[in-house]
């Protein structure tokens, strides 16, 4: 992808018509890469011989980087940079009398940068691709602060909304009940009272994801990076999933030697709940879910098939961004906050790994996640 | 006795859709649900329907709007209620009285979270209106 160049422009200064012409001449060609954004920076140089027009230029033209000769025939660089009151660009002040004095009035004045003349092309190009760098990183850290205020915002504005949609439900089957619509029988209101339980379960689980996601995001998760049994792991989550899965009779199968791996139990929790939950939420009756351990080296492969509803090819790419929640026929009655793809993938994303996703709509899922290094070496763990 | 209204409810969450069934077939009303667009249309297509409830916002941000547009285009007496949530999200509100160019096709907009008698008024209101 090729991205735009950043053009700056510049303003030179100097009432030695040979001064403007190779100014122009060095800057015109010349273009500084960032490679950290992969952006090009270049420039655009227009060149004015006297005080007055160079203040009306600085108006008009709003320049980014301003190249000034101090001795000018009708006022000096500092009456000029006195006159302008806004100063959105960056100075940089030629001078054949080099003195201090100067040195610290202009800067008073807000020079960034000085030049004693005689100079040379590499001189003039080594100040401005200072001055250059210098505002790129200033406008670079503002855009990265808005990007980040925006992203901020409307993650806030869809949890706000994800929260309502089950308040609204409860609020409104509460009210149903309040009219008795259907009658004084205990019994007629049951499912209004089922369904609104099972949403403020759902509600509890967002906010509870949404803790998790943010202390990963933040990085302020304190990990206890430890050897431990994954088999022991994956089991002792497995049980808690047990009458979950039997009321709807889901079989849990899982496939795995004892191994010790190094790693942050809670994350490992974390991973396995959210994919055997999802795993067993978007089964069928009567399904199962087999869970299969690989170990290859210090690699680790944790892979989760199900007998469930399956994944549209096209709703695959969507899967791990925040509040995805996939809508068919099938979903529809299924809660979920559409964070716990989000969070393994963050959790991935830190033992850098990958997850891999194989899905056949109306036949089953498959994801696989691949963990390198985190397998400890036979015998070492036990030892611990 | 009087054959009973059918309202064509457009809604994606179940359980707000469920409640409307609820609240309206204790009214007397037989409801049509839709939890999508396209499962709207196809009994907008049908016509066999006497007023619709749409929610604003289903598969498309204005999927409401489009389905009002759809109905009064082919079915300009039957009652139409917008449900949405837009005004109190977003500040932007839908006033069918300022819309000077009319391009709001809908007789009512109701903002959620919509009290249940206030969607019966709506409707009684303009079955009467249409009789």
């Amino acid at each position: 992808m090729n991205k735009p160049e950043i053009k700056l422009k510049v303003i030179i200064v100097d009432d030695e018509h040979g001064m403007c012409a190779g100014g122009e001449r060095c800057l015109r060609n010349y273009v500084i890469e960032e490679k950290e954004f992969s952006d090009k920076i270049s420039f655009e140089v227009k060149s004015y011989n006297n005080g007055k027009s160079a203040v009306e230029a600085i108006k008009t033209e709003q320049p980014d980087i301003l190249i000034l000769d101090y001795k000018l025939p009708d006022m000096n660089g500092l009456e000029i940079l006195e006159s302008v009151e806004d100063k959105k660009f960056l100075t940089i002040i030629i001078t054949a009398f080099a003195s201090l004095d100067v040195a610290i009035a202009a800067t008073k004045k807000g020079a960034f940068d000085f030049l004693s003349k005689p100079f040379t092309p590499e001189e003039l190009r080594e100040s401005v691709k200072k001055a250059a760098k210098s505002l790129y990183t200033a406008r670079k850290m503002k855009s990265l602060e808005e990007e980040k205020k925006q992203v901020r915002f409307e993650f806030i504005s869809i949890l706000a909304h994800e929260l309502k949609s089950p308040l609204a439900a409860i609020e409104g089957y509460l009210r149903l009940i309040d009219e008795r619509v259907r009658g004084e029988s205990l019994e007629s209101y049951d499912q209004m009272v089922k369904r609104s339980i099972e949403r403020i379960n759902s509600m509890r689980k967002l906010i509870a994801d949404i803790i998790d996601l943010t202390k990963l995001e933040s990085g302020r998760k304190k990990r206890n990076i430890e050897t431990f049994d994954i088999k022991d792991l994956i089991t002792r989550t497995a049980e808690g999933f047990s009458n979950y899965a039997a009321k709807r009779n889901i079989k849990i199968n899982l496939s795995c030697e004892s191994f010790y791996v190094k790693a942050d139990q809670t994350d490992m929790e974390m991973l396995v709940s959210n994919f055997l939950s999802n795993a067993i939420k978007y089964n069928r009756d009567g399904g199962s879910v087999n869970i299969d351990v690989k170990i290859s080296d210090k690699n680790i492969s944790l892979i989760f098939s199900d007998t469930g509803i399956g994944i549209k090819e096209e709703d695959l790419k969507k899967l791990f961004n925040d509040f995805v929640r996939i809508k068919n026929e099938y979903t529809r009655e299924i809660e979920g906050s559409g964070l716990g793809l989000s969070i393994v993938k963050k959790i991935v994303d830190y033992y850098g790994g990958n997850i891999d996703v194989k899905s056949e709509y109306g036949k089953g899922s498959v994801f696989s996640v691949n963990l390198a290094n985190i397998a400890e070496e036979v015998g070492v763990g036990k030892e611990i | 006795m009087e054959k009973k209204r059918k309202i064509l409810v457009a809604e994606d969450d179940s359980d707000m859709m469920e409640q409307m069934n609820i609240y309206l077939e204790s009214n007397d009303y037989r409801v049509l649900k839709a939890y999508t667009q396209e499962e709207a249309e196809k009994i907008i297509d049908s016509g066999d329907f006497d007023a619709a409830v749409l929610d604003l916002m289903l598969e498309n941000p204005d999927s409401g709007f489009i389905l009002s547009h759809k109905i009064k285009k082919n079915f300009p007496d039957k009652p139409v209620i917008i449900v949405t949530s837009v005004a109190k999200e977003t500040g932007v509100y839908f006033d069918k009285n300022a819309d000077s160019n009319n391009w709001i096709k809908a007789d009512a907009i109701i903002q959620k979270e919509l009290r249940f008698e206030q969607l019966k008024k709506e409707l009684e209101n303009l079955f009467s209106r249409s009789k």
